[in-house]
């Protein structure tokens, strides 16, 4: 068991003799190896410990990093350097990075230990990671369920107390859905907020990288750390990052609006009933509750899987067998070889995503499928914009159903694209959500809440989940 | 818009990849839906409406014109699967006969 609860208990705990830094990175690589039928993990590093002498040293010579001793386990689309990078894919099977992501390298600046990497969906292409050539994760709340995708294998790591913290990537809700599916907080910050440098890309306007972890102090350490404008990805904002971590603390009354598109035909009643009475105890509380609408969340799925599949078509059209490791061992001339190493390297979604866009994409179909997805992207964004006039923030479901059974959705794409409808909205307006844990369905699986605020307003939602976290949850989370 | 098997081959074509028979008629199935259901889109009258490709908008960003390091040839040639010490190395494409 964990004597804390937040970093900052953590590193308290080390000043003060009562935590040997290096004693708790064995107790987690211990904890990794006996869930290895989790199979969260994609690699565990060694040297992990060797390195906790070093920052243990720092501590108590009293210069030290924000994160120093923090265990964070990163998710295995982002780099390394001369670490493997794999994207739970075959066709990255044995590529090193060259470099180390900006949102990682920001993490080893203030002294974080990186732990390992984690299981994903290919090409964090899924809701489930059931799409891994490396194999499903399970869910550590119960393993006859999904995690949740694509970073489900970051999500049971920090649900199952295998490391601190995570980091996981949010294209269409790959982070607030795993941790709402996993018991734990979730944040996707604002598209831009944090560099996507090193980031292997799948949907490059939708991309971000977020934290997990079991605590909204922590989320907001992490968050802290990792954002800013980066020379390396021109798309990374300049604007100003608040200090999340003194500031979260502050409550204000925000106004929360409930989209009535969120909470109707579809979702499960348990779920609703649950959100309900927070939403009642907030209005207790003094919280102004307005109900809004989104009127064109109905449109987000199709025109979001018609856009990133576009993207990925492309994106992926450099695995080609000549620069990234894998090549088909079949002798045969360049074009053919091409195609070999593709057939053989990608799983069936990866395939299934490239069809799908290069069909949006094709002559022909591009202004009915593609321009017609853009259009009705900048409706939805509008939504949000409209919305965000009248309240601070918005309260959904994260998801419309507690985790599902593994293998329950795999045989039907459509269903498990379906299974993203809370999510994907915020990716494709570019806006903030976080997934707060917010209790227990009766089955025993975990419950989330998703709170969206508007562009680069991290903060509203960081300080909205503490008010909840400490005055209604504090016997409830892991 | 209904997708046939030859549309999928074709798709496929152009994404070099190639099919089991299997995966084509899986694709085809699941492609045509995919499609049927985003046809919801057309209920929409989007003729006013601008595309949006990018969340935040951007203007360009710029730097000044002064050559900075980047990747070095040995690392960018690392993770090859055929190289010598200056190219990547790739089946012939010239046909001699």
């Amino acid at each position: 068991m964990l004597q804390y609860k937040t970093h900052s208990q953590k590193l308290n705990l080390i000043k003060n003799g009562k935590l040997s830094l290096t004693e708790n990175v064995e107790y987690f690589r211990d904890s990794i190896n006996k869930n290895a039928d989790l199979n969260a993990f994609n690699f565990v590093f060694e040297e992990v410990v060797e390195e906790s002498r070093k920052i243990e040293e720092k501590i108590h010579d009293g210069k030290y990093g924000k994160l120093a001793g923090m265990v964070i386990a990163v998710k295995d689309v982002l780099a390394l350097k001369d670490k493997p990078l794999t994207c739970s894919s075959n066709i990255l099977k044995k590529f090193k990075s060259i470099y180390t992501a900006t949102a990682v390298q920001k993490l080893l600046d203030e002294d974080a230990l990186i732990i390992g990497k984690t299981n994903c969906d290919e090409f964090a292409m899924g809701s489930s990671n059931e799409n891994s050539a490396r194999g499903v994760v399970k869910n550590p709340v119960n393993t006859e369920f999904v995690p949740g995708g694509s970073s489900g294998g970051s999500a049971a790591a920090v649900a199952a107390g295998l490391c601190d913290a995570s980091l996981g990537t949010d294209t269409g809700g790959s982070i607030r859905q795993p941790a709402s599916f996993c018991g734990i907080y979730g944040f996707k910050p604002t598209y831009g907020r944090v560099s996507r440098f090193g980031l292997t890309a799948f949907a490059s306007s939708f991309d971000t990288i977020g934290p997990f972890a079991r605590s909204v102090d922590d989320i907001s350490l992490l968050l802290q750390v990792i954002s800013g404008k980066d020379k390396y990805d021109s798309t990374s904002s300049d604007k100003e990052v608040p200090d999340f971590l003194s500031e979260y603390q502050n409550a204000t009354k925000l106004k929360i609006g409930l989209p009535q598109e969120f909470f109707s035909d579809g979702l499960d009643p348990e779920i609703r009933d649950i959100l309900y009475d927070y939403i009642s105890k907030l209005k207790t509380d003094g919280f102004e509750i307005i109900d809004i609408h989104l009127p064109h969340h109905e449109y987000s799925i199709a025109a979001y899987y018609i856009l990133t599949t576009a993207e990925a078509s492309t994106n992926l059209a450099r695995y080609d067998g000549v620069r990234y490791t894998t090549r088909s061992g079949k002798k045969d001339d360049l074009i053919n070889m091409y195609t070999n190493t593709r057939s053989e390297g990608f799983g069936d979604e990866v395939k299934r995503r490239i069809m799908l866009g290069t069909y949006v994409l094709s002559a022909g179909y591009y202004d009915a499928y593609y321009a017609k997805a853009q259009k009705v992207r900048r409706l939805i964004q509008k939504d949000f914009f409209d919305a965000f006039e009248k309240v601070d923030v918005i309260i959904t479901p994260t998801s419309p159903f507690t985790a599902f059974k593994l293998g329950e959705k795999t045989s039907d794409p459509l269903q498990m694209y379906l299974s993203d409808i809370y999510t994907t909205s915020a990716n494709l307006a570019g806006i903030p959500g976080i997934n707060v844990p917010v209790g227990s369905a009766g089955n025993g699986l975990p419950i989330g809440m998703q709170i969206l605020a508007n562009q680069f307003e991290e903060l509203k939602l960081l300080r909205l989940s503490s008010y909840i976290e400490s005055n209604y949850l504090k016997n409830e989370v892991v | 818009m209904s997708v046939t098997k030859k549309d999928v081959e074709y798709i496929a074509k152009l994404a070099r990849l190639e099919l089991t028979e299997k995966e084509t008629e899986n694709y085809t199935d699941q492609l045509n839906q995919i499609l049927d259901y985003m046809e919801k889109l057309n209920e929409l009258d989007t003729s006013n409406i601008e595309p949006l490709s990018h969340p935040v908008e951007n203007f360009n960003v710029f730097r000044e014109d002064i050559i900075q390091p980047s990747v070095s040839r040995e690392d960018a040639l690392k993770n090859a699967p055929d190289a010598n010490e200056e190219f990547f190395k790739v089946p012939k494409v010239i046909k001699t006969d």
